[in-house]
């Protein structure tokens, strides 16, 4: 069991979000997630000559995109420089001599910065919910909440891996551009390398019985795990997409993909702390 | 360099034996043992690159050793006990960095919670710091020397036993040294131990009990200051100023002195320097009953003992 003091934890992740908080961090990015999902929920179904939301499938459906798209880059950004920036400064020497361990002071930004992205995130989906159970009243409100969840977890899973540049790198630069890169690969390019896979293979390779084990390929992007547990658990949007369409069925088990984001959150999150130990 | 018993580690606040650390094939620090005492103002001096920060920072648990043994306060910083050993100790890095977005109190008091130090005990440390008035500013609006003495307060939380200070005297003003140097006397006096570096030199020579002069790694001379002047064999100088036609009698007073080194400063013939040999005290004396015949035609006469920057180059050109 490792040795930590959960004051020294407390203490640590206060001043994270309190920092946060002071410099309106939280609201400024709640004020995004406000506008977009309100434009996402309003004028998402316009090309069909339709304003407002359709049904609450497709508004989460439309939602699902602008998580992606958007909570990835923020919690990368809001994590690079954790520990990075500590080092460049010169003030993580002065935190280390005093009595608290490497993974109190690891496990304290986490928690502090998820907090900060987690209160966030809330507030900012948390007009668009009130809208939509108006409308769709508590079912709709069922579906969005898990939504909304679904996307704290993402953006945990993001956080994590931020730390995890953070501790991996020397310079606040270098850790910038990796978050950047990082983003970049996951969220546009990882996709686009899969689908070129399917065509390459004449769209047989998701489908033979034997070829299905490589669409747990997609458990290896948070953000294609995100998609899955929210498109597959609505069977109207299923059609919109690509590469959930083809997932074998196993993986549209919510108790898998939460799993599976689980892991993507501690597991990066492990190998920062063995690294900053070391 | 010095014998450490297990007698005299028992009392040491701070005890190094044969503590190696290698970078690669760099040897940053090379087989250091040293033992200081309780209540004891230690300084460590060396230049760029002598391997004082590795050991700093090794003392303060930041870096493992790779061999050898370092413990404070009888107990291991890095061991199972380094909580209770850390809240013992102060430590002033020499890049300070604050954050910015605190005020001050702020800043005592996050540190003061990581230290498990008494909170109520932040604004008098304030206000004996001179920062009371700015106690409620963001730490950005600090000049370099307020930031200073924020870093001192810093270290001075939880009334540590030990203190660790890297450069402490950066950016004050000598008004602000020399009230720093009273703090830690008066620290000392109630047996709290520091451990200072500095790269000005003559601050610390009237100000520590010893010091250590680390060359390439190495501890390569340790004591008090008059002890590592004698370890040096430094001659002491002294400055006569005299009547113009003084000059000659004065080579006749002197004579023969053995080991006596008369220069007479060019362009200012009424000035000369003896550079007298140790044991200094004999020569001293001798000196000034063999100038005695001169009277009313010395001027003036000062003696200089060699300073702490003339030892520490001392050493470096015979280490060369």
């Amino acid at each position: 069991m490792p040795d930590i003091e959960w004051r020294q934890l407390a203490t640590l992740a206060g001043k994270e979000f309190r920092d946060r908080m002071r410099n309106r961090w939280v609201l400024a990015v709640a004020l995004v997630f406000t506008v977009f999902s309100l434009v996402i929920t309003y004028f998402g179904a316009a090309q069909q000559g339709q304003l407002g939301p359709r049904s609450i499938e497709f508004t989460i459906a439309s939602l699902v995109s602008l998580v992606i798209y958007l909570i990835p880059l923020i919690a990368l950004l809001l994590g690079f420089d954790a520990i990075v920036g500590e080092r460049e400064r010169g003030s993580l020497d002065l935190l280390l001599a005093l009595p608290i361990t490497r993974l109190e002071l690891l496990l304290g930004k986490y928690l502090g910065l998820a907090a900060a992205l987690t209160l966030s995130t809330v507030i900012g989906f948390a007009l668009d919910g009130l809208l939509l159970f108006r409308q769709f009243g508590w079912p709709g409100l069922y579906h969005y909440l898990g939504f909304v969840f679904s996307s704290v977890l993402l953006g945990l899973a993001f956080l994590s891996l931020a730390l995890l540049i953070s501790v991996l790198t020397r310079e606040r630069t270098k850790a910038s551009g990796l978050a950047i890169a990082l983003w970049f690969g996951l969220v546009l390019v990882f996709d686009l390398l899969m689908l070129g896979l399917l065509v390459a293979s004449g769209g047989e390779v998701f489908g033979r019985s034997g070829g299905q084990a490589l669409a747990y390929l997609l458990l290896l992007n948070p953000t294609d795990i995100f998609r899955i547990l929210n498109v597959f658990s609505l069977d109207q949007v299923r059609s919109l997409y690509g590469l959930a369409s083809i997932v074998p069925p196993a993986l549209a088990n919510p108790w898998l993909m939460g799993g599976a984001m689980l892991a993507w959150i501690a597991a990066p999150l492990a190998l920062a702390t063995w690294r900053f130990r070391a | 360099m010095t014998s450490t018993t297990p007698a005299n580690e028992s009392v040491a606040a701070i005890a190094l034996r044969d503590v190696t650390k290698h970078f690669g094939a760099v040897h940053a620090v090379d087989g250091v043992t040293l033992s200081v005492r309780r209540g004891e103002l230690f300084g460590l001096i060396g230049h760029n690159g002598a391997g004082k920060s590795t050991l700093f920072k090794m003392m303060l648990g930041l870096l493992p050793v790779s061999s050898g043994e370092i413990r404070i306060a009888g107990a291991s910083v890095r061991g199972r006990d380094f909580r209770a050993v850390r809240r013992q100790i102060g430590y002033l890095p020499e890049h300070l960095a604050l954050y910015d977005n605190l005020s001050g109190i702020e800043t005592l008091r996050f540190f003061a919670k990581l230290k498990g130090a008494d909170l109520a005990g932040c604004t008098p440390l304030l206000e004996r710091l001179g920062l009371a008035a700015a106690a409620r500013r963001p730490v950005r609006e600090y000049s370099k020397g307020m930031r200073q003495r924020l870093g001192f307060a810093q270290a001075l939380l939880g009334a540590p036993q030990v203190l660790f200070l890297d450069e402490p005297s950066n950016g004050l003003d000598p008004a602000a040294i020399r009230e720093f140097y009273a703090i830690l006397h008066e620290l000392r006096s109630q047996g709290v131990t520091v451990l200072i570096t500095s790269h000005i030199l003559a601050e610390l020579q009237e100000r520590v009990d010893r010091l250590a002069i680390m060359v390439n790694g190495r501890v390569q001379a340790l004591g008090s200051v008059p002890e590592l002047r004698e370890q040096q064999d430094m001659p002491l100088h002294i400055v006569l100023r005299l009547e113009p036609s003084a000059l000659e009698l004065l080579h006749r007073c002197l004579g023969e002195m053995p080991g006596l080194q008369l220069l007479v400063t060019p362009g200012q013939p009424c000035q000369a320097t003896l550079s007298c040999p140790r044991p200094a005290k004999m020569a001293v004396l001798a000196v000034l009953a063999a100038l005695a015949p001169l009277g009313s035609l010395l001027l003036d006469l000062s003696i200089h003992e060699p300073s702490l920057e003339d030892v520490f180059f001392g050493l470096r050109s015979s280490d060369a």
